[in-house]
């Protein structure tokens, strides 16, 4: 079965096509890398994929079921997770807490008023694994924002990584990493188990390279090279719209 | 060191303090015309921390709120006039403002930001021109009397002393209502929706149920205050659901510092003052208010108590004293 199926997928803004006719179908357990130059599309894709924008004519399927319709929130309890280009953490708050409000989501506790959110033990330590995951059980009590750029990073990894998804998608997770973190965080993309389907948009390619085993290629919207990744790297659409440039 | 001596910070410390000074203020005071000033103090201070989960932990900044205010005043005052007793008016005075704020949220969680704050504001002003011009329900200009205060369990409120006790256990139990919801999972989710309303969703949070949620325990509050501004003059009428009501309360959360439990009861205090006790001596008091209220704005942005808070830890960091800790938490969002 097919952990994602995208079909047909569009999306215009103001008579620019951003997404056309696009087909995604990714299986269970597979990764795949999305690449594509600058606007070609591939945040957009996300957004759609998640909800986070409705799309004007297409389908998607999170194993089987479709979720077109469905909202943003129950794709994330259908356990759809991801990952952003643009860092969106709460700045004031800790990383521990940050992390916490993410298994927090799931958990039908979210809507009780009585008791005290930062004593639910549970909670607490599954967000310190979560952090341990990515390196960062030594900062948990640090505010986000005494944190660096590389660190934000990984606790957008660790809150995705927390909510234990179905599939994971991760927009650009490297950019803007040291060598050292960029290998830290492939170490941990390949440590994660197969029962989560996992799909990245990524620029970086030495890193994306290793992590793919199937590569879409966007461009202006449409896909237009699909396969392995030695295929994909062979064929010479690829060489002009993006590796080449 | 012992448990006790680990219980005694100087913040409990300080909370023992001022309740005590609370609880004995009638014996200190002695004079009624300042017992009620403190009474007024306290019921807009529930007024402003009802305000504050939307303003301060919402993101949501709401200028209809004296139409929730006014709304439980005038359903108590009209049940009242009609001949039922003080806990059926009472009752249904606060359902009657909880579904108001259920109409509120329906109308005005469409948008955030200026959407939400004019929404809000075009309501209140519906719900002013109701009680200014629907005479036959409301009494118009004339306003409506209360007879009586009620004496809950035989015990008399209608001496200065007796009603400054209701206003302090209706205000203790506001504010420990609201210390215990800010630090729960939905105070939790409440700021996560104002801070990062897009990865909420992504979350799996139902932002808009929470805001709705967070609407109804404002107007709640906002009619509890209500009731008692109404017993408190024993009167009611048109002028109280003017747009002032709304812009001074907000003043009192904005002043006083946004997402704190202390800064809408200093702000309320302060307010309460100045309208009291300086406009007593000074004329043109409201252009006293305007310069403290700009004052606090170019100084301390963020408001009294977290200003304070900060200045506070400067000092004690520049002057060296106690122990080498500069940032102390101010208390955003916590109490
Ligand atoms: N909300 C929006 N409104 C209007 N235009 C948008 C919106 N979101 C994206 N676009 C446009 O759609 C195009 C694709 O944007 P998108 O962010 O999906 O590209 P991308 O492939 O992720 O690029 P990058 O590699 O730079 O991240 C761009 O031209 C962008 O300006
Ligand atoms: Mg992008």
């Amino acid at each position: 079965m097919m952990a994602l199926q995208v079909s047909e997928l569009q999306k215009s803004f103001e008579g620019l096509n951003v997404t056309r006719r696009v087909n995604l179908a990714v299986e269970a357990g597979e990764r795949r890398l999305i690449i594509g130059p600058n606007g070609a599309g591939k945040t957009t894709l996300f957004n759609l994929i998640t909800g986070e924008i409705a799309p004007d004519g297409g389908s998607i399927g999170l194993f089987g079921d479709d979720i077109t319709r469905t909202s943003v929130r129950a794709r994330a309890h259908l356990g759809m997770a991801r990952t952003y280009q643009i860092i969106t953490l709460f700045g004031r708050d800790t990383l521990l807490r940050n992390v916490m409000l993410a298994l927090l989501g799931l958990c039908p506790r979210r809507w009780n008023p009585l008791i005290d959110f930062e004593r639910q033990q549970d909670l607490v330590e599954k967000a310190e694994a979560a952090l341990a995951r990515v390196g960062l059980a030594h900062l948990a009590h640090r505010p986000l924002a005494e944190t660096s750029y590389g660190e934000r990073r990984r606790v957008e990894i660790a809150m995705a990584l927390a909510q234990n998804p179905r599939v994971l998608l991760l927009d650009e997770p490297f950019a803007g990493l040291s060598i050292d973190e960029r290998r830290d965080v492939q170490k941990l993309l390949l440590a994660i188990p197969r029962d989560v389907t996992m799909v990245m948009i990524e620029h970086n390619m030495d890193v994306a390279l290793e992590f793919a085993e199937k590569i879409t290629l966007l461009h202006f919207g449409e896909v237009i090279v699909e396969g392995t990744r030695a295929e994909v790297v062979a064929n010479p659409r690829t060489r002009e719209v993006y590796l080449g440039h | 060191m012992s448990a006790v001596a680990r219980l005694i910070t100087p913040r409990a410390a300080a909370i023992v303090v001022a309740l005590l000074l609370l609880l004995t203020l009638p014996a200190w005071v002695g004079n009624p015309y300042y017992i009620n000033i403190a009474s007024q103090i306290l019921f807009f201070a529930v007024f402003a921390l009802a305000l504050n989960v939307l303003v301060g932990y919402g993101g949501l900044v709401s200028l209809g709120h004296a139409g929730l205010f006014a709304m439980a005043g005038y359903t108590a005052a009209l049940l009242l006039a009609r001949g039922h007793g003080h806990l059926v008016a009472d009752t249904a005075a606060l359902a009657v403002t909880v579904v108001t704020a259920a109409v509120y949220a329906l109308l005005s969680l469409r948008s955030t930001g200026i959407g939400f704050l004019m929404i809000t504001l075009a309501i209140g002003q519906i719900l002013w021109g109701i009680a200014y011009r629907w005479a036959s329900l409301t009494n118009g200009d004339n306003g409506v009397n209360v007879a009586s205060r009620p004496s809950p369990f035989g015990f008399s409120l209608a001496g200065a002393d007796g009603f400054y006790y209701l206003c302090l256990v209706v205000f203790l139990v506001c504010v420990a209502t609201m210390a215990v919801v800010v630090r729960s999972p939905f105070g939790a989710s409440l700021r996560g929706t104002r801070d990062q309303e897009r990865r909420m969703s992504a979350l799996g949070y139902n932002v808009w149920l929470i805001r709705f949620y967070a609407f109804l325990l404002s107007g709640f509050w906002s009619g509890v205050a209500g009731l008692l501004f109404l017993y408190y003059n024993q009167f009611i009428s048109p002028q109280i659901v003017a747009l002032t009501t709304s812009a001074e309360t907000l003043l009192m959360v904005i002043s006083g510092g946004t997402a704190t439990l202390l800064g809408p009861i200093v702000g309320a205090a302060i307010v309460v003052i100045m309208k009291n006790v300086v406009s007593a001596y000074i004329v043109r008091w409201n252009m006293v208010l305007g310069i403290i209220f700009i004052l606090i704005i170019s100084f301390m942005p963020e408001g009294l108590v977290p200003g304070s808070a900060r200045l506070w830890a400067w000092l004690r960091h520049r002057w060296g004293a106690g122990k080498a800790q500069p940032a102390a938490k101010t208390g955003e969002d916590g109490a």
